[in-house]
């Protein structure tokens, strides 16, 4: 598990102006777990590298694999992820990794409440495509905290996958809503949290996943709401 | 090597002096933890190392702070792949409190509020390389990176530096902590890139 394979980009596509998937052909893959991560390497051609890690978003019934990247601006690897490399270039996979923040179908079905910020809600997209490929019936929700709609990452396949009655998707915006929202944007507070994620007493898994501050203090709203501290996993980046 | 990523340069800052391999350099101090921060009171918090023998050292928030304290110069580096140089630390070091201990345990493990464990050879925790930190460039440990005190052992990644830690267990075996039971290694030197099993 410790090796670097090298890997293929099959195909790009823009989810917003500062994020994209790479789909990436691995030989040999053999799958993940949803919420796990891979490191991805990038080599200069006179042998300079640089790696990082990224969340897996496709599904893990899907035989290939997606990461789907947010620009830093003042990063190093992710701005040529989302602005440069294109179909057929190359780059080295290492993992998958990570045994704590995924989500296994099984037959208990606890419910499971997701709260992304950012993007940090990609490895929750893995969980949320991976119960939605199998028919699982687990009742899964999803909180959704983003600046605005054209900043939602997967806006439009979640709008289709919220129609699956064992998912709901409550939606955050925090500087500019869609069109006839109703509700002027806001910031998440524990009133609004409270009314978009299942009850303590439902004995839901809590997946959190976002930039520190967000996390932090979503994981507060939680014990707040009375949620035990060991049903809450979090996954933090950013400085 | 005939490989490359066609249109990636990058930053290159070789040789770094100091720099492990497949690191990076950050300014910043990322937080990475598994579930919520606990809270944990400094007056109900507790440091306790137990060994095979049941022989039981404790000390509360106080007496900690009346113990000598050293001040700590140290680069850092986590597991996914950030260093961070020249970083401030305050705590007491690991031989003054295991100082005259008798015991054959080769390994410990480190507990923490919230339910973390991590596992350390013994060896690793003496010789003036491991500390229980309380501050961080002269301020009270934040309790997002570990406050009020974590485990400082700064010559491996980073998550053998448990947060919020309140007690060593220690034992004849090395048994897998944490992320030690998910994937990661059971010892991690960053300079023989000990990541994952």
């Amino acid at each position: 598990m410790s090796g670097w394979r090298q890997a293929v980009v099959a195909s790009v596509t823009c989810e917003t102006a500062n994020a994209r998937t790479l789909q990436i052909e691995v030989p040999g893959w053999e799958g993940h777990a949803a919420g796990q991560h891979v490191d991805v390497r990038v080599r200069a051609e006179d042998g300079y590298t640089a790696s990082r890690s990224y969340s897996i978003a496709s599904s893990a019934s899907s035989t290939s694999l997606s990461v789907t990247v947010d620009r830093l601006d003042d990063g190093e690897v992710s701005p040529y992820l989302v602005d440069v490399i294109a179909p057929g270039d190359h780059l080295e996979i290492r993992g998958p990794t990570g045994g704590w923040f995924v989500w296994r179908p099984n037959a208990e079905q606890r419910p499971v409440q997701l709260i992304g910020g950012g993007s940090g809600v990609v490895p929750l997209m893995s969980m949320i495509r991976s119960h939605g490929d199998l028919a699982d019936t687990t009742p899964f929700r999803l909180l959704y905290a983003v600046r605005s709609p054209g900043l939602a990452i997967f806006r439009q396949e979640l709008l289709r996958r919220a129609a699956d009655p064992d998912l709901a998707v409550d939606w955050a915006f925090s500087r500019e809503t869609p069109e006839g929202w109703g509700a002027p944007p806001s910031r998440l507070d524990l009133a609004a949290v409270r009314s978009a994620v299942f009850p303590a007493d439902s004995g839901a898994l809590a997946y959190v996943c976002g930039a520190t501050p967000f996390v932090e203090a979503a994981a507060n709203w939680l014990l707040d709401l009375g949620y035990p501290p060991t049903d809450i996993r979090t996954e933090r980046y950013g400085g | 090597m005939g490989f490359f990523s066609s249109g990636f340069s990058g930053r290159r800052r070789p040789d770094t002096p100091g720099l492990p391999p497949g690191q990076y350099l950050t300014e910043s101090f990322p937080v990475l933890s598994t579930g919520p921060t606990p809270r944990v009171e400094s007056d109900r918090w507790r440091f306790t190392i137990e060994t095979d023998t049941e022989f039981v050292r404790q000390w509360t928030w106080d007496e900690f702070l009346a113990l000598p304290a050293e001040d700590v110069s140290t680069d850092i580096h986590c597991v996914t792949s950030w260093s961070k140089f020249g970083t401030h630390w305050r705590g007491v070091s690991l031989d003054t409190l295991l100082d005259g201990l008798d015991t054959v345990d080769r390994f410990a493990m480190a507990h923490s509020y919230g339910g973390y464990t991590t596992n350390l050879p013994l060896a690793d925790l003496l010789g003036g390389r491991a500390w229980v930190a309380y501050e961080f460039d002269g301020e009270p440990l934040a309790p997002e990176h570990g406050g009020p005190a974590r485990l400082l052992v700064p010559h491996l990644y980073f998550w053998k530096s448990a947060k919020w830690v309140h007690g060593l267990r220690l034992m004849d075996d090395n048994e897998p902590g944490f992320w030690e039971q998910n994937g990661y290694h059971m010892r991690g030197d960053p300079f023989l890139e000990q990541r994952y099993w």
